[in-house]
């Protein structure tokens, strides 16, 4: 283990993890304060005027000192939109991960713990879906969710839905890293001195296992919340994600699309280097922190 | 492990995901759209419609529905697309091919640049054409599959105007009814930039593992032998280091099957690519039922299928795993 | 001028951006034809870094720092990649502590035997196979013939090692380095081990360089001995001469520490305290925290090597209670 103080040391002496960080803490800060700070509120109709659709970035021709990085084509200012988008982004990219730290978790140690056939049974069901792929599973359950349901209906759960989706999706990455962890710990003396003294298996799990599990946790759960703001804006761009008028990152990418053809490329470029630039942050600063906290965990083995 | 209960393992698991899948699919058909509908319309009375569903056996116990969904779906019959007036399972197989060649020129992109690429990275760590290539991965895993697509298109397509960004243009139909764009300079042109897209998420995982799994080998005790041996610095790398890294790749290749399937869908999107993701994505849009199912379940299978095909490989390239009869 | 002749050689380790440190300490040692000497200390000695130092195939980011190798008077830290080749497995081999990952896992025992004759010799692959099969039996491996086309993980630890021994052996080399060959294998098997590996050297004039922790090991095989403390030579001699009356404390104490030198009933003997990373030597001698003959002087300097003992207060022949 490490201590804080040692890893302050180390995350200020790394140049990329502060980069990161700093891009990070920004990107969060400017979501969580969209009300105060963006310009507009692009939810309110009533600001919205559809003669200011489409007009490019203050600095270039047609440009309105109003909207620095332009409009989109209903007259929203893509500056607004990308900081109240990149809240609802980092809003299911971090729902989905308790969810799937949840579960993932709770089953992990369960598989872990028992052995036997319910670890078996997990673990291939955990194989299995994870072939199948997250994006896979959530394409397919947000089209028949969509296509079941009127879109007004679909508009109101589709928060909910998408933090769920990805959340059940991916418990097996969790579920794996944990399981693993309690197969180190489980024959460790200080659980065998908690079963002898006779403490329930419930409490040998939460009490003395759980804990010594979480630093692997800690790292992959960074970058989980990476790859689920990809999945959930990869499920936006097809139609199958946020509606239009709640826009995440990824659906304004998708309303902007086709206006690339005719020229009007801000409409897509800016959000789309905001949502690069948020992935890219949280992946930088995963991999930095499974160096420093746990250098056997490698991506590309799960 | 032995081969024959490897395999009767295996084929069992093929039944049950498919199992899963046909489940899905049949819950769908009964509870997404009114199938009453799209047959003769909304201008029936309610005696007529309930004796039309007796008729067509919608009212039957839930066990004989799905037997006989099943038993239809085994026959190739997944229902008639409502849109398309077409068997659904026809309507699929014909937009196969261009799903087909879009997944083999993205995986021949990605793997004639991932493994010379893996391979050089493990060996030059500390040469800056290494370090810019593992810098560039970590950006490539970052950069959505449909941004890349987006951006290619933007810049090749729109900007630059080099290649075509739509469709699949000209192809040759072989004389088994298969539409190729491989044959056709035009075909080739369209095929470049959808492939590129496709790849770029693969190429830098590929990157990483491959450089990984080379790394660990070129630190085993089994290479230091094959070096004391006074082999050639080639025979080491490529013979000795490299074999032991297929393993995990293929492993790892086997997992990504779902992953990249799932991108075809985005990466057609971008291109109107007319491939199978691309009707799936109309036909959710159209609440077309039976061709929503028919995708799910040929999905399902080619997942199946591939699995199979990558888990015998795996068998073949791996001596643990003997073939019976085979001494020892 | 001996066959093998090893003058001050070190190797170092960079630590930090600037800085080295050294896990070889300046070794000299000479070896004759057919001559077999053992290389006996605690892990992380140095053992095996010498013995890779020797095929120049030191790890990066390690690397010789100074010194000379020198077989039949070639400097072999001098010579081309291409050439040490050619001496590297053909007239100098090795054999590896744990046969169960010195095999290619994914190769054929045949294939690793085959591709090493071909490397050295200009020979058709019938022939090659033939004299891989007359190695594999002169090791004495039952239906040699059908273990050319084995996997390795269809071998016993114990077949395993002979298979490392016949291929270190294919190519009649003149030396050989056996970095503790026995240490991973069964009890049982390591006696039978130790005698191919004897009986193989005295048969073909071969010479020994026999890395290992066991001196009961080294006192059935070798003619010399070197005793190696934190990547130095702190002892070296006649091995019957050292086993008798070892002069350096630590020779005595790896001595007394033999199972079979205890007295029955009594508890085993134990060096206190443990061999020190070469990332924290501690000043003079080496050994000083552990030796109860330490004294200021042996805290101040390092002792050199005089009259094979590197030590300020050697034991004379019936001190041995003393240490």
């Amino acid at each position: 283990m490490i201590t804080w103080r040692g890893f302050l040391n180390r995350f200020l002496s790394d140049p990329v993890a502060i980069g990161a960080g700093i891009v990070l803490l920004l990107l969060v800060l400017m979501a969580v304060f969209a009300p105060l700070l963006a310009p507009q509120n692009p939810y309110d109709l009533m600001q919205l005027d559809i003669m200011d659709s489409e007009m490019p970035p203050s600095w270039m021709p047609g440009g309105d000192d109003r909207f620095l990085l332009g409009t989109d084509a209903q007259g929203r200012g893509v500056l607004s939109t990308i900081m109240y988008g990149t809240g609802i982004s980092l809003l299911i990219g971090i729902g989905a991960v308790v969810v799937q730290g949840i579960l993932g978790v709770t089953l992990g140690l369960i598989a872990g713990y028992k052995g036997g056939w319910i670890d078996a049974f997990l673990m291939r069901l955990a194989d299995i879906q994870m072939s199948l792929s997250t994006l896979m599973i959530a394409i397919i359950a947000l089209a028949l969710f969509q296509a079941a349901f009127d879109a007004n209906v679909y508009a109101d759960y589709a928060i909910i839905m998408l933090i769920l989706i990805i959340g059940i999706a991916e418990w097996p990455k969790f579920a794996r890293t944990v399981r693993s962890s309690v197969l180190g710990e489980k024959n460790k003396e200080y659980v065998d001195a908690a079963r002898v003294i006779g403490l329930p298996a419930r409490k040998v799990m939460w009490k003395h296992i759980l804990p010594n599990t979480l630093t692997p946790v800690l790292v992959i759960s960074t970058i989980q919340v990476a790859e689920a703001i990809m999945t959930e804006a990869a499920l936006s761009f097809l139609g199958l994600g946020m509606p239009v008028d709640r826009p995440s990152l990824g659906s304004l990418i998708r309303s902007g699309f086709e206006f690339i053809f005719s020229g009007q490329y801000w409409i897509t470029l800016y959000p789309a280097l905001v949502l690069i630039a948020l992935v890219l942050a949280l992946n930088l600063l995963g991999d930095w922190l499974r160096d420093v906290l746990n250098p056997k965990l490698r991506r590309g083995d799960d | 492990m032995h081969i024959i209960a490897f395999l009767i393992r295996r084929a069992l698991q093929a039944v049950i995901v498919m199992f899963v899948i046909s489940l899905i699919g049949f819950s769908i058909q009964g509870n997404l759209g009114d199938p009453l509908r799209e047959l003769v319309g909304q201008s029936v009375s309610e005696a007529e419609r309930q004796a039309l569903r007796d008729e067509i056996g919608l009212n039957d116990p839930f066990f004989v529905q799905y037997a006989r969904f099943l038993g239809a779906a085994l026959q190739g019959d997944l229902g008639t697309s409502y849109f398309f007036k077409r068997p659904a399972l026809d309507v699929i197989m014909d937009k196969f091919p261009a799903t087909f060649e879009l997944v083999l020129g993205a995986t021949i992109i990605f793997l004639s640049l991932s493994i010379p690429g893996g391979i050089y990275c493990a060996i030059n760590r500390e040469k800056w054409i290494a370090k810019t290539i593992m810098t560039g991965s970590i950006i490539g895993i970052s950069v959505p599959v449909f941004l890349t697509a987006i951006f290619l298109v933007w810049i090749f397509g729109v900007e630059l105007q080099w290649l075509p960004a739509f469709g699949r243009g000209e192809t040759y139909e072989m004389p088994w009814g298969w539409e190729t764009g491989f044959l056709t300079r035009d075909g080739l042109a369209h095929l470049l930039l959808p492939s590129i897209a496709l790849s770029s998420i693969m190429l830098p995982l590929f990157i990483r593992l491959i450089r990984a799994e080379m790394m660990e080998a070129m630190g085993t005790d089994y290479v230091r032998f094959a070096k004391a041996k006074g082999l050639s610095t080639a025979r080491v790398r490529y013979v000795h280091a490299f074999r032991n890294t297929l393993l995990p790749v293929v492993t790892v290749g086997g997992l990504m099957i779902g992953t990249l399937i799932a991108y075809t869908i985005l990466t057609e999107t971008v291109f109107q690519w007319p491939g199978m993701g691309f009707l799936f994505l109309e036909a959710v849009n159209r609440v077309d039922t039976p061709l929503i199912i028919a995708y799910i379940i040929v999905v399902g299978l080619i997942f199946v299928v591939v699995n199979t095909i990558v888990d015998f490989v795996y068998t073949l390239i791996n001596p643990m795993v003997k073939l019976p009869g085979a001494k020892s | 001028m001996a066959m093998l002749e090893i003058h001050d050689l070190r190797v170092a380790f960079p630590r930090g951006k600037k800085d080295e440190v050294e896990a070889l300490r300046g070794i000299d040692l000479t070896l004759e034809k057919g001559e077999r000497i053992g290389i006996v200390g605690e892990s992380g000695a140095g053992k095996s870094m010498l013995a890779f130092a020797i095929l120049n195939l030191i790890a990066e980011p390690g690397r010789v720092s100074q010194g000379t190798i020198k077989f039949h008077g070639e400097n072999l830290l001098d010579m081309s990649e291409r050439k040490i080749r050619t001496i590297r497995g053909n007239r100098i081999s090795m054999i590896f502590q744990d046969p169960m990952v010195t095999l290619n896992p994914v190769l054929t025992i045949g294939t690793q035997m085959i591709e090493t004759l071909k490397a050295h010799q200009r020979i058709s692959t019938r022939e090659a196979h033939q004299r891989c099969v007359d190695k594999l039996k002169l090791v004495a491996i039952p239906s040699a013939e059908s273990r050319m086309d084995a996997y390795p993980h269809e071998l016993s630890g114990g077949l395993r090692q002979r298979v490392v021994i016949a291929i270190a052996l294919l190519t009649d080399p003149e030396i050989i380095i056996a970095d503790e060959p026995t240490t991973a294998l069964d009890v049982t098997i390591q006696a039978e081990i130790i005698a191919l590996i004897l009986k193989l050297c005295r048969d073909n004039d071969l010479a020994l360089i026999l890395i290992t922790h066991d001196l009961g090991v080294v006192a059935e095989v070798t003619e010399r001995l070197m005793i190696m403390y934190a990547g130095k030579c702190v002892e070296t001699g006649r091995t019957r001469d050292i086993i008798a009356a070892p002069k350096h404390p630590y020779a005595a104490g790896l001595l007394k520490a033999l199972p079979q030198n205890a007295q029955r009933g009594s508890k085993l003997y134990q060096i206190p305290g443990s061999m020190p990373p070469i990332t924290a030597l501690p000043s003079g001698c080496p050994y000083h925290p552990r030796c109860a003959r330490a004294d200021d002087g042996c805290r101040a300097a390092m002792p050199p090597l005089e009259n094979g003992v590197a030590c300020f207060h050697p034991l004379n022949e019936n001190a041995e209670a003393s240490i």
